[in-house]
């Protein structure tokens, strides 16, 4: 059995002045040829401005049974957001 | 779609769940997605990468029916269109093995698998495409077909299957519109070129409804699956649903549908249609369509005789890699 081409996660920028997206994953041999198929892949009617290859290896991510200690201390802070505060109508917009 | 016949595991009522598999099927009925790393039943995992892997498959089989006639196009801008058609097919394949991937499975595993006739691809590839109106009768029929299934599909339970489904969906509806543009071209023609067109119907009419996998009364897999929203409509329901999409687009073509038996069912809102012959549909699952040998061959050989182009880009990016952390540490 030949040895399988490692596997990519692409991020394409949709448009100027947005944020590059992950749009899905491809195999190839190195970072080069994993652009080049990218842009065959996930830019074949102008869905991108520029793109980003990433070898999946290198990511990390947050594991899901995490989930509750990463993001259940931000729960209590209400005050975290602008309609914790109770400005009088007489004050305008703000 | 593209996927018929995909045995399902498990099948467990409420009370022979475990406490996860109900937190899991609540998820579920909330219509929450599931994603990758989250915990899922076994059965739920398999039954998925099945049923992918045999998708991803039928996307790249695909291409070698329609891939018969792109040097013999009729015309340049046809040829274009072709092309751009087939190359979206193998799009459509690498975003289902992505897919599929993610439930940890290897690329390698689904490939050895379709070569080795363990895993299947849809029997409507089996057949040959005989001359340039299959192109119109595959693009109308097979991908309106397909379409018919995949649409619902983007609703799908586990996150990365319904975004490739989004993705697939967005392009698909170009295939279909050039198939009838082709259709519409032929009936316009000459009555040789109608009569190719209505052959190509007469042709590809049953298989299309094979498409969509057996009759209800026979599918036994269909419930866990449904419930697991990993399928989202019976068979039947889908295969109702293109008849009655279909028949009046082949009468804007002026051509016949070859079934004796259809006629509008006024009660039920649609058609009255011949089912399909069953023991043809077995048969072709079973690897004894017209193209089956065919078809496979050419998949197993060009992996074959692509093996020594992947494993020299490979030789090239190790020894690139290896130059590169070379001059790294010459420079510190």
């Amino acid at each position: 059995m030949s040895s399988e081409w490692p596997l990519w996660e692409i991020f394409i920028r949709g448009q100027h002045g947005l944020n590059h997206r992950h749009v899905g994953s491809l195999h190839a041999p190195d970072a080069e040829m994993a652009i080049r198929n990218a842009r065959d892949v996930y830019t074949r009617r102008n869905e991108g401005v520029s793109i980003w290859v990433v070898r999946s290896n290198d990511i990390t991510a947050s594991s899901p049974s995490e989930k509750g200690p990463l993001y259940d201390p931000s729960n209590s802070k209400v005050y975290r957001h602008p309609t914790f505060y109770d400005i009088p109508d007489e004050v305008g917009h703000m | 779609m593209y996927a018929q016949l995909v045995k399902s595991e498990g099948s467990k009522t409420r009370e022979e769940m475990t406490p996860e598999e109900i937190a899991f099927q609540d998820r579920i009925d909330r219509n929450e997605k599931i994603e990758p790393k989250e915990w899922m039943p076994e059965g739920y995992r398999k039954t998925l990468i099945r049923q992918i892997g045999q998708h991803a498959h039928s996307e790249i089989v695909g291409q070698l029916p329609e891939g018969n006639w792109i040097t013999r196009a009729p015309t340049l801008e046809r040829k274009a269109i072709l092309l751009a058609k087939v190359q979206d097919e193998a799009g459509h394949g690498l975003y289902l093995y992505c897919a599929a991937e993610t439930l940890g499975v290897s690329r390698d595993e689904l490939l050895e698998a379709l070569h080795s006739g363990k895993m299947k691809y849809s029997s409507i590839f089996n057949y040959p495409t005989l001359t340039w109106a299959d192109m119109g009768a595959v693009g109308w029929l097979v991908d309106g077909a397909a379409i018919m299934n995949q649409v619902p599909l983007q609703r799908t339970s586990y996150g990365p299957y319904s975004r490739a489904m989004i993705r697939i969906c967005k392009e698909e509806s170009f295939h279909q519109r050039q198939g009838y543009d082709i259709m519409m071209k032929m009936c316009a023609g000459t009555p040789e070129q109608k009569a190719m067109a209505q052959d190509a119907l007469n042709r590809f009419w049953y298989p299309a409804l094979m498409m969509f996998g057996p009759s209800d009364k026979d599918s036994v897999h269909s419930a866990q699956s449904m419930a697991w929203k990993i399928k989202m409509n019976t068979n039947d329901e889908l295969r109702q649903k293109f008849v009655d999409q279909t028949v009046p687009q082949a009468e804007y073509l002026g051509l016949t549908v070859p079934d004796p038996d259809l006629k509008w069912n006024e009660e039920k809102g649609g058609y009255d249609f011949s089912e399909p012959d069953w023991s043809e549909f077995f048969a072709v699952i079973a690897g004894n369509g017209p193209c089956n040998a065919e078809r496979l061959g050419a998949r197993v050989k060009a992996w074959e005789d692509g093996a020594w182009f992947r494993d020299g880009l490979m030789a090239h990016a190790a020894k690139a890699s290896e130059r590169a952390r070379a001059a790294r540490h010459a420079a510190e």
